[in-house]
């Protein structure tokens, strides 16, 4: 065990290192990932170190990438499927959603699917069209599917590692602005928490807001910016979209009686829609205030001159939180 | 690394791999009407394609290579100082663009990548147009029934599909094969190598084959697919796929825009008299970065893109223009000379673009009325106005 100080995507490197250093069967796919390390270098020395077989530079295409990755996972591999960018995942949409979730099932429970599709998520740093798009809840609304989404290095090193354990496929959504955050931690030992499971990051007894990925960050600044006017936020890293840790969920929601949930995704039918129908369901007579959602704007993601305006920020976040707090 | 390097990781049988050309040689079966020492080969079967070029029309090949390049320039520069968000660079392939794209009558159709600024400036789309949208303000934004160039695709091979329908619908419409040269329609599909992976792709060669599509495959093999080798996508030179679907496919030497400019005629000429669909390989090359974004020391060796350095295609027309006496050193300096009046001006254009107000990103994104969004745009304006309040 060593304490190392690593960005997110480096965190992501050691995870898949280790995983690939105990398990001869874990191989890597996609586009760019040998000789380039990909395009956000997640995948950097690992063909040089593991071969050629092992981190496989693919064809480009996505359908491709997949379908071929059920095929290695029957023949007993664990494939790491990298998608490039979060708009790029759709060519494989239907190997992910027909085949991927169901084999398990239609083979009554004979096929496991214990692969990863990692896709980098969600938008600000600028990007062109179809390179900023928040796609998770299309997965969480399948089942078959696990979705994880990992906020800072830590959680990166550690959950990539138990996603490619995992027997069931996990969609494993990274957020790309959030790849160059660093931090101090253990490499080795033993993993901190569970992978289907949510983490109170922040404490408080006013306001619960819930939110994974890239927005983490965001909510810890909004926390400080409201804990200076006295309101004393807790906020929940959910890290698991499906399933949801419904337990920490409401174990929060009934201490605060408010919740706002907030996400990049475009808030209609997102995961912030499931997550207040389960809380109205499940905690109609505790609930102070109904539950908020801020999300993404309901239009295509907007050139990036513009992508400020539809994501959800500080100041949006604690209009949420204003919000909540009004009744 | 090496040639060998990269054809021991494909596990390509030797037999075919000795066929394999080396980069920057095209292979036997390659048209090349002008050598890169600027040498013009005679060609029986294309040079009739070249007849009716007027020494204006010839210089004006060389005035859009060249404008085309200070164009790309100008993306570059504009990016390295934070004025783009990236820029992918057509350096290498202006000849593949502007022979093409001079090819294109006004009728015909274009579908393009996102990396062909050399086709859009041949059909007179307003140059800062590609700028805007890589600067981050447009998602392309331009009406593709003005030039008959449709947006910039991004996803990768979606947009020969899009070309597959659209050359089915000029069918339709009985505009092929009428024998009326004003009238009759062609398109054309602009793709890279690495797009011949794509399942869409591949779609689109079997409905154009299996409808007769009045359609072009463009395929500008620039011999990567960011870190990616050509021989990552194909065991066999990518022309010859087009027999598979039943159509013919040719190799074009894309360095040379007369070669280009006389095939892609040919082709263009056979898919509007309904002999559609056609493929032809651009054999070229990405001489810079894939973007600006992009680190290419990481993947090749230098040697290669020296290699092409010799095979320019600006270089070979201009030896050749000045060797037939069609153009001198005054009128090479008065393009270079325009080059920079027009590189200033777009530049300006550029920078001086405001950015557009958050109010303007609900616009367009139904062409009717949507009571939920206008409700969260109202929201939104009440949010913004918030503000305006307490200031
Ligand atoms: C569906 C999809 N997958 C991945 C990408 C990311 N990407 C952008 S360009 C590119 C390589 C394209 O290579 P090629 O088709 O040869 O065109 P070139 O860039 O060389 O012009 C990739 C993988 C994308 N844009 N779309
Ligand atoms: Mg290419």
């Amino acid at each position: 065990m060593a304490l190392e100080k690593l960005t997110l995507g480096k965190a992501l490197t050691a995870g898949l290192r280790a995983a690939m250093d105990r398990d001869p069967k874990v191989v890597l796919i996609g586009e760019d990932i040998g000789k380039l390390g990909g395009v956000f270098r997640i995948t950097e020395g690992l063909q040089k170190d593991f071969g050629e077989d092992r981190v496989i530079d693919s064809p480009l295409a996505e359908s491709g990438i997949v379908g071929t990755a059920v095929g290695m996972a029957l023949r007993g591999y664990r494939p790491v499927c990298e998608i490039q960018f979060d708009g790029f995942v759709f060519p494989a949409f239907d190997q992910i959603v027909s085949q991927v979730a169901k084999l398990h099932a239609r083979s009554a429970g004979t096929v496991k699917m214990p692969m990863v599709i990692r896709i980098p998520f969600g938008g600000g740093i600028g990007s062109p069209e179809h390179h900023s798009e928040s796609p998770e809840a299309y997965f969480a609304h399948t089942a078959g599917l696990r979705v994880v989404s990992c906020s800072n290095p830590e959680d990166a090193y550690w959950m990539i590692q138990q996603a490619i354990e995992c027997d069931d496929p996990v969609i494993f959504c990274e957020p790309k602005r959030r790849y160059h955050d660093r931090a101090e931690f253990e490499l080795g030992g033993e993993a901190p928490r569970e992978l289907f499971s949510a983490n109170v990051v922040r404490e408080g007894e006013d306001v619960t807001l819930l939110a994974y990925g890239p927005t983490i960050r965001t909510c810890l600044e909004a926390a400080n910016a409201a804990a200076e006017e006295g309101t004393a936020i807790e906020v929940i890293d959910l890290r698991t979209l499906s399933p949801l840790d419904t337990e920490t969920i409401l174990a929060s929601a009934r201490k605060t009686g408010r919740v706002v949930i907030t996400h990049e995704a475009q808030s209609f039918l997102g995961m912030g829609s499931e997550i207040a129908a389960m809380l109205h369901e499940e905690l109609f007579y505790d609930l102070e205030a109904p539950v908020v959602r801020v999300g993404g704007a309901n239009i295509p993601y907007p050139p990036s001159r513009m992508e400020e305006h539809f994501l959800p920020d500080l100041d949006r976040i604690l209009d949420g939180v204003d919000r909540a707090l009004a009744y | 690394m090496s040639d060998t390097d990269v054809a021991a990781t494909g596990g390509i049988p030797a037999g075919l791999d000795a066929a394999r050309p080396d980069p920057g040689d095209g292979g036997p079966d390659m048209i090349q009407l002008l050598t890169p020492e600027g040498v013009r080969i005679p060609n029986s079967d294309y040079d009739r394609y070249l007849e009716d070029l007027t020494p204006d029309d010839l210089r004006g090949l060389y005035r859009d290579l060249v404008l085309v390049r200070r164009l790309d320039a100008e993306g570059w520069s504009l990016q390295r100082q934070g004025e783009l968000g990236l820029w992918p660079s057509l350096l290498g392939q202006e000849a593949a663009q502007v022979g093409s794209g001079r090819a294109l009558k006004p009728q015909d159709h274009c579908f393009p990548t996102y990396r062909e600024h050399g086709v859009a400036w041949c059909r007179g789309v307003d140059p800062l147009s590609p700028l805007l949208m890589w600067r981050g303000v447009t998602n392309g934004g331009w009406d593709p029934a003005e030039h008959n160039f449709h947006l910039y695709t991004i996803v990768i091979g979606s947009q020969a599909l899009h070309a597959t329908g659209y050359a089915m619908g000029v069918t339709k419409d009985g505009r092929v094969g009428t024998g009326d040269p004003e009238r009759d329609t062609a398109v054309i599909a602009y793709f890279g190598d690495g797009a011949s992976s794509q399942g869409d792709v591949n779609e689109a060669f079997v409905f154009a084959a299996s409808y007769n599509a009045p359609l072009v495959f463009f395929c500008q093999n620039n011999q990567w697919a960011i870190s990616e080798p050509v021989s990552r996508q194909t065991r066999i030179p990518l022309y010859q796929r087009a027999r598979g679907f039943g159509f013919p496919g040719v190799r074009v030497d894309g360095n040379d825009v007369l070669a280009c400019l006389a095939l892609t005629r040919h082709n263009l000429d056979e898919a509007r008299s309904g002999n559609g669909p056609l493929f032809i390989e651009a054999f070229t090359y990405r001489m810079g970065a894939h973007t600006t974004a992009d680190d290419p020391t990481k993947y090749r060796f230098s040697a290669e893109v020296e290699r092409w350095k010799h095979r320019d295609p600006i270089l070979r027309y201009k030896t050749w223009l000045a060797r037939e006496g069609h153009a001198d050193s005054a009128y090479f300096e008065q393009v270079d000379k325009e080059a920079d009046e027009f590189a200033a001006e777009l530049r300006q254009r550029c920078v001086t673009t405001p950015d557009p107000g958050g109010e303007t990103m609900w616009e367009h994104v139904y062409s009717q009325p949507h009571p939920v969004m206008e409700a969260e745009k109202a929201a939104y304006d009440d949010y913004i106005a918030s503000f305006e309040e307490e200031n």
